[in-house]
């Protein structure tokens, strides 16, 4: 699975990180970091990630 | 599996419930109807990037998900009644859609102000179309901005008003704090002064009792008799649910549409309720039952209401838990955020200030019985991460009766 995030949209409100901590999380400034090519495992936990972004920011490209 | 879901309404909700009764494992078929002519987009930034002229209208459109693809869309049609004996939706075109299940997430509309007056110039922001019509006026120079009601989407567009190099925005509510309602004295106070300080005038304790001008308008009439000069005006006061093609069903319709602990409508398992109309009880908390116009809700609510649905259309009928979200918001005006978790509105009564003060990055907790219901964040980026550190200890244990 890859995934792409549009960091022109991306504002750090980090509600991705606590629904796929395994795949983003935040660096000591807050801002976002990520797995760009996380384990297919993990696909359900990105999607939910990716509906929890208010700025809708997230994209997964199977 | 055959058979047919019928969502009304076209919106964040509509499609979320759409992706989630494919999650849950319905192949049958899903028509999806709603009344603006466009594919579902995201509300927020109306009020912000797109009405500042940061972001273009295209970039709101949601991208639907692949297990959605086969969803069939009717835009640009409203639902105007329904027979939930007969199991149909009847439509503004005249056609009737026959159901095995039924998906209300017709969302609100704006509420607007009757005092008397002239309509044009005056704004309302909850679709595209409103916000381009706001952005064309809010861009012509020299114009000066009432907002009526500072609550949400009244602060936000005074803030990006201000942004757009507007000189003269003044926010009128008949409250003596903006979003004093979710927030409280404390954090309201401080945000009152934030935007003062950023050249927003307000008046508070006010009551609006209409409009001048002929054909446009061109000022705000007070109940005391003050007149404020306004060539734009916009209405925040609040939004009205879009239930009257619910109406002669028997079902509780006072202020949205009533559910139960599983997202149910009416006692009827075949149909259920999703986003800001459904006004559900969250056993997280005290049980009453309550509308709640957060963004997460849409997502919240689909994912719940669309296994309980599906689960009894395949027969597979085991009681879930009941419907418990965390409850979230976020507002972003000026350059500063408020960021919330949890159930503030519930713990007004006990404010603490957790960490900060409240002339600067400031965090407050609220309280029920000494425990802590609610966080709310004011300020930059790292006063918003601290908010998110109690996330976890508010997801953990429910909250006894308030």
């Amino acid at each position: 699975m890859k995934v792409v995030v549009d960091m022109n949209k991306c504002q750090d409100h980090g509600q991705c990180v606590f629904a796929a901590p395994d795949v983003f999380s935040m660096d000591d400034d807050g801002r976002l970091l990520f797995v760009p090519d996380p384990d297919d495992a993990l696909r359900e936990e990105v999607e939910e990630a990716a509906d929890v972004c208010p700025l809708q920011a997230i994209r997964i490209e199977d | 599996m055959s058979g047919r879901i019928v969502v009304v309404g076209a919106s964040m909700s509509g499609l979320r419930a759409a992706e989630q009764l494919r999650a849950a494992g319905w192949t049958g078929t899903i028509t999806v109807v709603g009344d603006e002519p466009h594919m579902p987009y995201n509300r927020p930034p109306l009020s912000k990037e797109v009405l500042a002229g940061k972001a273009p209208f295209e970039s709101l459109a949601f991208t639907p998900k692949s297990a959605a693809a086969d969803v069939e869309w009717r835009l640009g049609t409203k639902a105007v009644a329904a027979g939930l004996d007969e199991r149909t939706v009847t439509l503004d075109d005249g056609s009737t859609l026959a159901y095995d299940g039924l998906v209300v997430a017709t969302g609100m509309r704006p509420r607007r102000l009757r005092c008397p007056g002239p309509l044009a110039g005056r704004h309302t922001v909850r679709t595209i179309d409103d916000a381009q019509a706001l952005r064309d006026d809010l861009t012509r120079p020299g114009v000066r901005v009432v907002v009526v009601g500072a609550g949400f989407i009244g602060c936000e567009v005074a803030a990006t008003a201000v942004g757009l190099g507007v000189t003269e925005v003044t926010v009128v509510d008949p409250l003596p704090l903006p979003m004093v309602g979710p927030l409280g004295e404390l954090l309201a106070r401080a945000l009152l002064a934030r935007h003062e300080a950023r050249g927003v005038r307000f008046a508070l304790g006010a009551q609006v009792a209409g409009f001048e001008g002929d054909e446009r308008v061109t000022g705000v009439v007070l109940a005391d008799g003050t007149v404020l000069p306004a060539d734009v005006v916009v209405e925040s006061v609040g939004s009205v649910a879009n239930v009257e093609w619910l109406d002669g069903n028997g079902l509780d319709l006072s202020d949205g549409v009533l559910t139960d602990e599983q997202l149910r409508v009416g006692g009827r398992p075949d149909v259920v309720a999703v986003g800001d109309v459904a006004r559900f009880p969250n056993a997280r908390y005290d049980g009453v039952p309550r509308r709640v116009e957060h963004w997460s809700i849409p997502t919240d609510t689909a994912k719940h209401a669309a296994r309980t649905l599906v689960a009894r259309l395949t027969g597979a009928d085991a009681e879930a838990a009941p419907f418990s979200p965390l409850p979230t918001f976020w507002s972003d005006q000026h350059e500063f955020r408020l960021q919330s978790f949890g159930a503030p509105a519930l713990g007004k009564a006990d404010v603490r200030v957790l960490d900060g003060d409240p002339d600067g990055d400031v965090l407050a907790g609220y309280h029920v019985d000494d425990r802590l219901v609610g966080v709310v964040a004011l300020g930059g980026h790292k006063a918003a991460m601290g908010a998110a550190r109690y996330r976890t200890q508010l997801m953990k244990q429910p909250v006894p009766t308030a």
